[in-house]
């Protein structure tokens, strides 16, 4: 007969290893992927989905070990979840104003990126530099 | 099995802080570093939580969580400069 600590001890230990495995997987993709908006893509949903299963697994040990429900980290869960959309949103707007160079089958690219295709030279010219 | 699930987890996380610190050294654009710091800001609170579990205390929460408020509004801030000139106008 299996006992309750046991499998909730499985539970934990599942949690914990799905988070790792999936923060290393966003980090691999930050690391290894071609232009910056594939690169986007890894950290922003793989490594909060990773820290959240951390958390997970550590609520339910502290809800366990404490013998009282343990609501800290669910407030760093939320946090996570509702900031990593934000940023994300800021660092793709920056790199469309940065006009960075891009894979070049990417499909249905926005406009910001066509006016690099048109004009190439305005991707090298520096929009900080005062004229001489 | 809860210790060697821990050791599997701290080694995942701290490999994939060493690849954020790859791309931050050899990020192309500053976009670039920039993803590099806030996903490196992700993993630690990872690290921070695995190293609660490990000690068996609830200390170190409180650093989680500002970890967290600090490195959003630094994101924030940083991308808002590159896209402005200017972080409050």
């Amino acid at each position: 007969m299996i006992g309750f600590y046991t499998v909730m001890e499985g539970i934990i230990a599942f949690f914990l290893v799905a988070g790792g495995v999936f923060a290393f997987i966003g980090s691999l993709g930050l690391a290894r992927l071609q232009d910056f908006y594939m690169r986007l893509h890894g950290p922003s949903k793989t490594s909060t989905l990773g820290v959240g299963c951390t958390l997970i697994g550590s609520m339910i040990y502290f809800s366990l070990t404490n013998h009282t429900i343990s609501l800290q980290e669910l407030l760093i869960t939320i946090f996570l979840f509702v900031t990593a959309p934000v940023s994300a949103h800021m660092l793709a707007k920056c790199a469309l104003h940065q006009k960075l160079p891009h894979y070049e089958r990417t499909k249905g690219r926005p406009e910001e990126l066509d006016e690099e295709q048109e004009d190439p030279d305005a991707a090298d010219r520096p929009s900080t530099t005062p004229a001489p | 099995m809860l210790d060697t699930a821990l050791w599997i987890s701290l080694a995942l996380f701290v490999v994939a802080i060493l690849l954020n610190v790859y791309r931050l050294t050899i990020g192309p654009s500053l976009p670039d570093r920039i993803l590099a710091l806030d996903t490196m800001y992700v993993n630690s609170i990872g690290l921070i939580i695995l190293f609660c579990i490990w000690l068996n205390s609830k200390t170190y929460f409180e650093a989680a969580l500002l970890i967290a408020m600090l490195g959003f509004i630094s994101t924030v801030a940083v991308c808002k400069y590159l896209l402005r000139g200017d972080i409050i106008e």
